[in-house]
């Protein structure tokens, strides 16, 4: 089995040479763009596949996700090469069915099979729009194949563009779990099984990405200015947003979902950025801009592989997801902790975490956008970094919470108390991510020629515009400005080691260590239910950020019948759901179940009724086609 | 990079180790005088220091590598930046190492330790610090950066030495509207990020009010000592920085001569003295704020960080 697996996982990384195969209507067209997907994918597979040896023997998988998981791995495979608008569609449902089956793989659970329905629903509606926008590209510019209709871009009306734009965006928005299409993000991740959680969040979201750089980017583009407008703002909300979500929740694997709708807004950001100063006459910058989206999104792949694979050893440990009850894990599983730490410094963007390089990227370009007259630029772009800056701010408060809460300190609950260490199979799965963490923190420079030939293909970068030279130092073409993110890291080893010499001085005069029980405030010892929780370490940030929040909170106090001030007992209870999907959600499937209702009137479980409705159906669509 | 620049980068963070814990002192006795006590004199902190240096160390138990790291990450990072930042001279070595969103990023990273470290011990006063220390740092973050984009406008450039270069030359820039903005929020987040009044109370032991006390409750003789060394390095490196940004003068070139790095010393050592004397007896005046009325005060910070970056966008003549 292992070795079936990793056989499946292992994707050929020399793909990324233009080759054709034709098969039976189906058209293959691998260029650098999309090889850089294919990669990433690949990459994201091998690591899941090797935890998912040990995690299935652990969870004892049945059969039918072991078998599915490899096709939904082709699929993602196939996306990112299919040539032509029936293969990109033949491959992008076939991904988006399987990774339906796959939520579903323990769907003895109620709260996984409303998670199921509620992906199957805003999946398919994605799916929908983009066949819509497809089938009109595809129409208008005469032919199925994207080299074809790219040849034909030029004659499509603006009406054609901006319809073709917008479904677009909204379907691949949703599967990139961009605002306000991100609902399903938070509820399937976390219930579907982890190795999955990993692979829909690492590597299927960025099919929706990819899908906006080919579709409205590279066939339709350059666009107008309101669609880099349009992307920026999207981005920037998506990544706000996600991120309060993030800081605010208990449950951890729906923490690194919410983290996923951020970081994808922030590659969303980026892209629009370079749209927009493409399309403002700034290559330069745009192709920093563009280099910044790409790269965040390889380290995002890495670092949210691993943050899912960790979440998913701690859940099999000990079959808890709520922080609330978690602790004390770094004793118990010291690996797994390490391996999340990573993560987390990744997704917190602090410099020698996995993130840093890119948010730096994409904070440079910017800053340094010329700006000239364009009241836009000088506009969008300050808002932009102070989206940005908010959410690196409450990004690391999100991390942080969910590295100390959950792992460090005493366990809150007895399953995290026996929790044992995962098996070694697991732990190399995570290892390998850890590595692409390490290698996009300190060492991006081995990355710096495959992004340069991406980026050469992309027209919003254009061809003669040269991307940052990746080097031991990070050079901006046109900005006096550079990191060198592996000295940093040594230099930063090299203080630290520093700061322990320094506090050797005295050392002569110290009597020996000893170990000391915690000050307990003069009460006989610590409990677990001393400690805080994850909600209540949120709870300052929920208290600042509650008019965006919206918790639903209940105080009910119980007093004595003889006194009113003697108080018998305290409820506190305190609910956070997601505001856009109360607001926007609800009301709309609201209406579709009032329809629904009405609609059933006319389902009596007759067969002559049903019999007298298909013959009518017949009709109907007979003469309509006459 | 010259022997000399290296050598000025290296008096930095000599200067900045031996001058912390008397800038420290400095601003107590200021204090204390205001409030008519005598005071424990300029020197207390470093003798409080050599004392906690010689106690025993204590393993508090059940707590992990990150408590017992988290002291020297701190003040790592800190000495870090201390040979980064332009203090004395311009030509850091390390100055293309790292921008001033490295050196935020720093910054960070040594809060977050200290807050991982306050998780760590799993009593009720550790998390309610980390908490609280967290919630402002979320906040204080945008600002600092905001105010980063700022400066960095008119520069052309992130990096600290190109800044301090770009306003030297071009003295008029400090009394911009942009500038002003910038280093009244940067003022406003480097009180709060280093825990000084209104934001937090360096000097209380109060359960309800200490934030960052309330983290390092549980650390003893020398790592508490690394501890506060390192907080004040933190605060000396940025009052210095906030002066060299704003009033550069003094800070010897890229390739100094051995009478300039001895100016740059003096120049920085007045700046700071002034600046910490300054907040010092600001603070004899200011009382503690809630808790939940300090992000008002981040957020009004923001605002102008905002309204800088605006600033510098829109009153500046366009660039290219």
């Amino acid at each position: 089995m292992a070795f079936g697996l990793s056989a499946i996982f292992g994707s050929p990384r020399h793909l990324q040479v233009d080759w054709l195969l034709p098969l039976v209507g189906v058209r293959l067209d691998l260029d650098p763009l999309g090889g850089l997907f294919v990669a990433a994918t690949g990459a994201v597979s091998v690591a899941v596949g090797i935890y998912s040896v040990g995690y299935a023997r652990r969870e004892q998988w049945a059969r039918f996700p072991l078998l599915v998981l490899p096709v939904f791995v082709a699929a993602m495979l196939l996306v990112p090469a299919a040539g032509s608008a029936t293969t990109f569609l033949l491959a992008w449902e076939l991904m988006a069915a399987a990774s339906l089956a796959l939520v579903l793989s323990e769907h003895r659970r109620e709260a996984v099979r409303s998670a199921g329905a509620f992906y199957a629903v805003m999946t398919q509606l994605g799916f929908a729009a983009i066949l819509l926008a497809l089938v009109l590209l595809s129409s208008a510019g005469g032919g199925d194949a994207f080299s074809v209709i790219a040849a034909h871009t030029d004659d499509l009306s603006s009406g054609t563009r901006t319809t073709v734009f917008l479904l677009t965006l909204m379907g691949f928005g949703s599967k990139a779990g961009l605002l306000p299409l991100h609902a399903w993000l938070p509820r399937a991740h976390p219930e579907a099984p982890s190795p999955v959680s990993a692979l829909m969040s690492a590597a299927m979201v960025n099919m929706g990405i990819y899908g906006i750089i080919r579709i409205d980017l590279q066939l339709l583009g350059p666009g107008p200015q309101w669609w880099g407008l349009t992307l920026m703002i999207l981005g920037a909300m998506s990544a706000v947003f996600g991120v309060l979500q993030a800081s605010v929740a208990a449950d951890l694997k729906q923490l690194l979902a919410y983290s996923t709708t951020e970081n994808m807004g922030l590659v969303t950001l980026g892209l629009g950025a370079a749209a927009l100063l493409s399309a403002t006459g700034a290559p330069t910058v745009a192709a920093i801009a563009t280099t910044a989206a790409l790269l965040h999104l390889l380290s995002h792949a890495a670092f949210k592989t691993l943050g899912f694979l960790a979440a998913g050893s701690v859940l099999a440990a000990t079959g808890l997801r709520d922080l609330d009850r978690l602790g004390g894990l770094a004793r118990r599983m010291p690996g797994t902790t390490v391996m999340f730490g990573i993560a987390a410094l990744g997704a917190s963007g602090l410099p020698l975490g996995a993130g840093f390089v890119s948010e730096w990227l994409l904070l440079q370009s910017l800053i340094h956008s010329p700006h000239g007259d364009n009241t836009l630029l000088a506009l969008m772009m300050p808002l932009s970094v102070g989206a940005i800056a908010l959410t690196t701010g409450l990004g690391i408060a999100a991390m942080v919470k969910a590295f100390g809460v959950g792992f460090l300190a005493r366990p809150r609950s007895a399953a995290a108390e026996a929790a044992r260490e995962s098996p070694a199979s697991m732990l190399t799965g995570m290892a390998l991510a850890a590595a692409a963490c390490v290698v996009f923190a300190v060492a991006p420079a081995l990355l710096g020629p495959t992004l340069g030939q991406v980026l050469a293909v992309l027209p919003t970068v254009g061809g003669d515009a040269t991307g940052p030279q990746f080097g031991t130092f990070l050079r901006l073409p046109g900005v006096a400005g550079s990191i060198a993110p592996g000295l940093l890291a040594g230099a930063l080893v090299i203080a630290v080691l520093t700061a322990l010499g320094i506090a050797r001085w005295g050392v002569r005069h110290r009597p020996a260590t000893v170990a000391a029980p915690l000050w307990a405030c003069g009460a006989d010892a610590l409990g677990p239910r001393m400690q805080y929780t994850a909600t209540s370490f949120a709870e300052p940030l929920q208290r600042v950020f509650d008019d965006v929040l919206r918790p639903d909170t209940d105080v009910e106090v119980t007093h004595f019948a003889e006194s009113q001030y003697l108080v018998e007992k305290v409820t506190y209870r305190t609910r956070l759901t997601d505001p856009i999907e109360a607001r926007l959600y609800r009301p709309v499937v609201r209406a579709l179940t009032t329809w629904a209702q009405w609609v059933r009137g006319a389902h009596n479980g007759s067969v002559h009724l049903y019999l007298a409705y298909g013959s009518l159906g017949l009709l109907i669509v007979l003469l309509v086609a006459r | 990079m010259s022997i000399m620049a290296a050598a000025a980068a290296a008096l930095q963070v000599l200067a900045v180790l031996a001058g912390a814990p008397l800038v420290v002192g400095g601003m107590r006795q200021v204090r204390a005088r205001l409030e008519g006590r005598a005071g424990g004199g300029i020197g207390q902190p470093w003798r409080d220091l050599r004392k906690q240096l010689r106690k025993q160390q204590i393993t508090p138990r059940g707590t992990t590598l990150v408590f017992a790291l988290a002291p020297a990450v701190v003040a790592g990072s800190t000495l870090l930046i201390a040979a980064i930042v332009p203090l004395i001279a311009l030509g850091s070595p390390l100055d293309s190492v790292a921008d001033l969103f490295g050196v935020v990023g720093l910054l960070f990273l040594g809060t977050v330790a200290l807050t991982l470290a306050g998780l760590d011990t799993g009593t009720a006063f550790g998390g309610m610090g980390s908490s609280r220390e967290i919630t402002i740092a979320a906040l204080v973050e945008p600002t600092i950066l905001l105010a980063v984009f700022a400066l960095s406008v008119p520069a052309q450039s992130a990096n600290l030495a190109a800044i301090v270069a770009a306003t030297a030359d071009n003295p008029g820039q400090v009394f911009s509207p942009a500038s002003v903005l910038a280093f009244v929020a940067l003022a406003i987040v480097i009180i709060a990020e280093t825990g000084r009044l209104p934001v937090d109370n360096p000097s209380t032991h109060l359960e309800l009010t200490m934030i960052h006390e309330a983290m390092v409750l549980e650390y003893a003789g020398p790592k508490l000592a690394l501890v506060e060394w390192a907080s004040g390095m933190r605060l000396t490196v940025l009052l210095a920085l906030l002066a060299n940004l704003f009033l550069p003068w003094g800070v010897a070139g890229a390739d100094p001569s051995f009478l300039a790095v001895l100016v740059g010393v003096a120049a920085i050592t007045v700046k700071v003295a002034v600046l910490a004397g300054v907040l010092a007896a600001g603070e004899v005046f200011i009382a503690k704020l809630r808790l939940f009325r300090v992000p008002e005060l981040l957020a009004g910070s923001f605002l102008l960080a905002l309204l800088a970056v605006t600033a510098s966008y829109f009153l500046a003549a366009p660039t290219r």
